[in-house]
């Protein structure tokens, strides 16, 4: 028997999809032009699925940062923090997260996905229990399923299911813990935060709020949704990530909790993983530096998401949420999906394609994700590109 | 018949299997016939959102928790029942 028989069905699927036309997992960026160009199958292309929303990915601080690191440091760490020791460089962008969310603590991962693997599964334990929002990332269900915690599962952003849920864990005695996005990845759409918080306060439930599409994005400092929402008080901590607004890769937590640290000892993310590179680190901290002293890199990306909302609309094409960096289109036929995602990349647009299961309600999507590093030519292109795609699909008029 | 590990647990009651079809139908594209030994995902190709959607449901017609930690040993219609069964009985 064939260890690897269980995947027929898989790879059926991957060539019956395949069958209608090329798929993103086969895309390859030949070579990356800037935040917003690659080169890709040979033609110049613009990227409006990358998630770079500030567009920091070559900025010259960010580069030079990592270029010193990388000459004083080295290339790796070669191991985890527990077992071979932090450098200098993690306390520091430990210490700069801190200071820049205005609270206690932080702890860096060494991927945003570990981080909500690592803080869930460590943080809540036998007994416990998490109440996830369902169109929570794959990575804070992972963190779930690693833990022994009791997983409930409310509707999306519908804080009142989440307070009937929790009605019927009252009196128990237990720890609940709430987890929800700032943004969430594939609609674009934000979290009901005040009115979580009012629920969070009436059940004493902790409450986790992932700021990965968040941060950098929104409120005045971009702290995420927290700040804009103004219930920075209210949450008891904070996960994000590196690879988006912050232009390198990691994930962090942070928490006014005075024993946030036990969490460097309790999870396994944490103590298993080789820790982020001196390069990676250092870009870090020099974007997050970038990013404190240019707001107008949110004012930018603010009106780059308004054009690109507008101009899709204006075709009568169906997007999920209200103005966000992420703009998914909605495409109500699978097929449709991946024939005008192959469509848009061959006339020098990529965005991303989702498709069921990896959507919620069985949607697909052609999602856009804004950079302020989006010329208005660029973001007109786009808006073009999609006119052109859309009426040849039959979903836009005639010009 | 003797009660053997082999032996499924206790019948869920008909009226909760006959919620629970009722509750499938709309997921039932094929329409595949349902009895308790339908598989989930192998016979009516219900993807594992959908049927926590659908727990979602169920949670609210019985004012039930059915955290999600129990549908990973939840295969066939009946297991879904029983779990059911079992969580309405700790009410």
């Amino acid at each position: 028997m064939d260890l690897f028989e269980k995947f027929g069905p898989l790879l059926a699927q991957r060539d019956q999809l395949t069958a209608i036309g090329s798929l993103p997992f086969g895309l390859r960026m030949d070579r990356v032009l800037s935040p917003t160009e690659a080169i890709i199958n040979g033609r110049e292309v613009i990227l409006a699925g990358t998630n770079n929303y500030l567009g920091l990915t070559f900025h010259p601080d960010c580069i030079e940062a990592a270029n010193e690191a990388v000459l004083a440091e080295g290339t790796g760490t070669t191991g985890s923090r527990m077992a071979n020791g932090t450098y200098a460089l993690h306390r520091a962008l430990e210490q700069d997260l801190a200071d820049f969310m205005g609270v206690r603590g932080a702890i860096i991962f060494t991927t945003g996905y570990q981080a909500n693997l690592g803080v869930l599964s460590a943080l809540a334990g036998a007994g416990d229990y998490i109440l996830i929002d369902a169109d929570s990332h794959a990575s804070i269900y992972d963190g779930c399923r690693l833990s022994d915690a009791t997983i409930i599962r409310f509707r999306h952003n519908d804080a009142e299911d989440l307070d009937r849920r929790l009605h019927r864990l009252d009196g128990d005695g237990s720890n609940k813990l709430i987890v929800v996005e700032g943004i969430y990845s594939m609609l674009g759409d934000r979290a009901p935060l005040a009115e979580i918080v009012r629920v969070k306060r009436a059940h004493n439930a902790y409450l986790l709020v992932d700021e990965a599409h968040s941060l950098g994005v929104l409120g005045e400092n971009g702290r995420g949704l927290a700040e804009e929402a103004g219930v920075e008080d209210d949450v008891d901590l904070v996960v994000g990530t590196f690879s988006k607004s912050l232009a390198a890769i990691g994930g962090f937590c942070t928490s006014n909790h005075p024993n946030l640290d036990a969490l460097r000892f309790a999870s396994r993310a944490y103590i298993f993983s080789a820790s982020s590179s001196p390069a990676s680190v250092a870009s870090v901290r020099a974007t997050l530096r970038v990013m404190q002293s240019s707001p107008e890199l949110r004012t930018q990306l603010a009106g780059n998401a308004q054009a690109l909302h507008d101009g899709l609309s204006a075709l009568g094409l169906a997007i999920c949420a209200p103005v966000s960096p992420v703009i998914a289109v909605k495409i109500d036929d699978r097929d449709l999906a991946i024939m005008m995602w192959n469509q848009l990349l061959d006339a020098g647009v990529y965005v991303n394609l989702a498709i069921p299961p990896g959507t919620p309600n069985a949607l697909s999507l052609l999602r856009c994700s804004v950079s302020a590093a989006h010329s208005a030519a660029q973001i007109d292109t786009i808006c073009e590109t999609f006119a052109e795609v859309g009426r040849a699909a039959g979903l836009v008029p005639a010009g | 018949m003797s009660n053997t590990t082999s032996q499924p647990g206790p019948a869920a009651p008909g009226a909760l299997l006959e919620k629970i079809y009722e509750l499938l139908a709309p997921l039932n594209k094929a329409n595949i016939p349902l009895s308790a030994d339908t598989d989930i995902a192998a016979d009516l190709e219900i993807d594992s959102v959908s049927v926590m959607d659908l727990v979602m449901t169920i949670e609210d017609v019985y004012d039930i928790m059915i955290p999600i930690n129990r549908l990973s040993e939840v295969r066939t219609v009946g297991d879904l029942a029983e779990t059911v069964q079992a969580l309405i009985g700790k009410e």
